[in-house]
């Protein structure tokens, strides 16, 4: 067993670890600010809202985040106007950004259905009682939909989140040298790839695993209700005589 | 499972498998990318043609061998060549004594220099030692000092290659420090970076830009700076791949090379694909 | 105006290279895809029911080795796996072979691209699928199970009677999910040089340098594969539910 080999291989790997992140947190980052404007765009009930999201939903559920990549690093920048533009260029331009946007766009593609299916699932006496209340549209909205949408959206968004873990592997096919370009580098230049694989492998299982961990804390955190009542163990004071 | 199990196992897996196993050499699996013009290329209706598979052609006439053609990444081609997925590679493949650890290679048919490529109205049209013909083999004052220069000119730059090649290895020792290195799957990819003006610098073989140069879209790229050869990064010249084990096929395929470089067969590919002789 | 003329030089060049070979090319591209993840289905539901089957027994060993691997499938690189596979393959084929003296000490068995390919985003699937028929399974009455041991059903015909049919009806959504995902990830596959539709996409783009077109090409027949799964699925849904549902 080569250990010297093995630690230096995942050393490498794990020098790369900062760059997976940047690019998954940045693309969950801006996939979030885009679920939440098609979402919004859906829940307006504009017939155009309702096409454009079902037609973007299809388009990146549809095809494979490879393709958009690839459309998005090689494709966009054959034209003269994308590579003259001030505004769209420097971002283009890199491939981290593009990397980022491609994320981005695909992984709100899903999580707008993800969050669609949880304002559906809102229990509709809470939304009634609401409004038997008196509250506002944005009050209603603020107090009773979107903190029971959120709590409901959790896991299906949690498991969203861990699985752009792995999309981030794709920026090495653009010349970003994250977790799984070093490892494929290392490969190459040792002609190894087994050995060097499984390393990075292990390094992705424990980060899914710490991820998935995280998850499962906040799940827990925001689910008091649903756990049973702590025991009544302290000493019921008795009442003060009030005279 | 018993035995019997696993040979039944094995014999299925046997018929799905290509002919690795042949020891008298009569059908030969030859690995080319199919990408790099004009070394080989994919045409329309997706045969591989160019400079390799007409030698390709000679040698396995010469040598009576069938010769199948199959495409395959670049990266994948000396892991490939060892598992036993074809038998030899010939892909614009330096010969360098790093590589000679894992695999063999024939008598060299082309040497092809290293080159950097630039747009001509960028910051890099006017590199120092524009054409001039650096030799690392001789390691001596005048390639040290222009690899000086090559670091001081590039500093901060970004420069694209192809993965796993010997221009790799080379801005891996000289250049990762000062310039900013992007590594492409695949060379068409840093030329379409550099066209679209992402890159500052492609470096790659003289050879492949020579190609790159005759298409329409690259009338604004030229040569810039020095071209290296030689020296154990760069080698001595192109060769085709073999396993270590196949001694008797390299034996069979050398014979037959050095036949078509003595008559001229070679040349004549030469000066068909590339306009000029590189077997020299 | 000037855009349009543009655009319409674009198309004119477009159909020029489709119709050139690259177009019939881009078509037998998509005959891989297919036969990819066909086949990447069947590994998968073999593997599927199998690793399904594990998690909802009793015994812990195999509860973990159920979760092992839906949590190792699921959660690696799709590449990772990809080139575990195409390039270990060929190792473990070969120390198998050798060591049962079937191939010469020196001689190398081949672990073909396609199986390889397959292998890899076979398993991947059979990790989605075992999740599939776990839920499934979860969804059946209860009751009928119970009563199905009441009778005193054997093991073997409480699963050809009650379990399998009802599986196979309730699998039938999140297995089109799956079949979708699959399409999505036989992309990944060309790295091992398997002709299907985006190594032929990579190899048009890059050696034309008509980038956008191929992208776009390859991205359209991608949406035509996946959303003509659809309709068949749901066909295959209301098939299999025939006798749930209330007629029109």
């Amino acid at each position: 067993m080569d250990y010297n080999f093995y630690l230096s291989t995942m050393w490498s790997v794990l020098k790369a670890l900062p760059l997976t992140l940047e690019i998954w947190f940045f693309g969950i980052a801006f996939g979030l600010i885009i679920a939440t404007g098609l979402t919004w765009l859906r829940a307006s009930g504009s017939k155009f809202g309702e096409y454009f999201t079902r037609a973007y939903v299809f388009v990146f559920r549809g095809s494979p985040l490879l393709v958009q990549l690839y459309l998005i690093y090689f494709g966009l920048s054959q034209f003269d106007f994308v590579r003259h533009s001030p505004i769209l260029w420097p971002i283009l331009r890199d491939p981290m950004y593009c990397t980022i946007v491609a994320m981005a766009l695909n992984t709100a593609a899903y999580e707008s259905e993800i969050f669609r299916g949880a304002l559906r699932a809102v229990p509709v006496g809470q939304i009634e009682a609401a409004k038997a209340f008196g509250m506002s549209a944005f009050t209603r909205f603020r107090l009773v939909t979107l903190p029971i949408a959120l709590r409901l959206a959790l896991p299906a968004y949690s498991t969203e989140i861990i699985l752009m873990t792995k999309a981030t592997a794709l920026a090495s096919m653009v010349t970003i040298m994250e977790m799984m370009g070093t490892a494929q580098k290392i490969q190459h230049d040792t002609f190894r790839p087994i050995e060097v694989l499984t390393c990075a492998g292990v390094i992705y299982l424990l980060l899914n695993l710490s991820i998935a961990r995280l998850f499962a804390w906040v799940e827990y955190l925001l689910s008091p209700h649903l756990r049973p009542a702590p025991e009544q163990s302290q000493q019921i004071k008795p009442v003060p005589e009030v005279l | 499972m018993t035995s019997s199990r696993w040979i039944a196992l094995a014999a299925v897996a046997l018929t799905c498998s290509t002919p690795a196993l042949a020891k008298d050499w009569k059908t030969v699996t030859v690995a080319m990318e199919g990408s790099y013009a004009p070394w080989n290329q994919t045409d329309a209706s997706g045969k591989i043609v160019g400079f390799e598979v007409d030698i390709l052609n000679d040698v396995c006439a010469r040598a009576k061998l069938e010769c199948k053609i199959q495409a395959q990444d670049w990266d994948g081609v000396i892991p490939g060549l060892t598992a036993g997925k074809f038998d030899i590679v010939m892909d614009g493949m330096s010969i360098t004594e790093e590589r000679m650890k894992t695999i063999d290679f024939s008598i060299p048919y082309a040497s092809s220099p290293v080159a950097f490529l630039a747009d001509k109205n960028g910051p890099l049209a006017q590199m120092s030692n524009s054409g001039k013909m650096i030799d690392l083999s001789k390691d001596d004052a005048e390639s040290k000092a222009a690899l000086d220069t090559l670091r001081k000119e590039l500093t901060g730059k970004n420069l694209g290659l192809q993965v796993s090649t010997t221009e790799a290895t080379f801005a891996d020792k000289y250049l990762k420090d000062v310039a900013n290195v992007h590594e492409y799957k695949t060379t068409d990819e840093h030329d379409l970076d550099l066209m679209a003006g992402r890159l500052d610098v492609a470096f790659a073989d003289t050879t492949y830009f020579l190609g790159t140069l005759a298409k329409p879209d690259a009338k604004d790229l030229e040569f810039v700076g020095p071209q290296f050869k030689g020296g154990p990064i760069l080698g001595p010249g192109i060769g085709a791949a073999f396993r270590k084990t196949d001694k008797d096929l390299q034996d069979i395929y050398n014979k037959a090379l050095k036949a078509a470089l003595d008559d001229g067969s070679v040349s004549k590919y030469s000066m068909q694909w590339f306009k000029i002789d590189i077997t020299k | 105006m000037d855009f349009l003329n543009s655009l319409m030089d674009q198309l004119s060049t477009a159909y020029e290279l489709l119709a050139a070979g690259w177009g019939l090319q881009l078509l037998w591209g998509i005959g891989w895809t297919l036969a990819v993840t066909a086949v990447s289905m069947m590994i998968g539901a073999m593997l599927g029911s199998l690793v399904a089957a594990a998690k909802l027994s009793q015994r812990g060993g195999l509860r973990f080795i159920g979760e092992s691997y839906t949590t190792v499938f699921r959660g690696e690189p799709e590449l990772l796996v990809i080139y575990l596979f195409y390039y270990g393959g060929t190792q473990i084929l070969t120390g198998v072979a050798r060591s049962t003296g079937s191939i010469g000490s020196t001689d190398i068995l081949n672990m073909p691209s396609f199986l390889g390919g397959v292998l890899a985003v076979g398993i991947i699937s059979g990790a989605y699928q075992a999740e599939v028929f776990r839920g499934s399974f979860l969804a059946i009455h209860r009751g009928e199970l119970e009563a199905a041991r009441a009778y005193g059903m054997s093991a073997w015909l409480r699963f050809r009677l009650v379990i399998m049919p009802q599986v196979l009806r309730l699998a039938v959504p999140g297995l089109g999910n799956v079949w979708q995902l699959t399409i999505k990830d036989s992309a990944l596959i060309s790295v091992t040089g398997v002709a299907e539709l985006m190594l032929t996409a990579n190899k048009a783009a890059r050696s034309t340098h008509h980038s956008l077109l191929f992208y776009t090409v390859a991205g359209i027949l991608y949406l035509v594969m996946t959303s003509i799964s659809t309709p068949i699925f749901d066909k295959a849904e209301r098939y299999t539910s025939r006798s749930f549902l209330r007629p029109k």
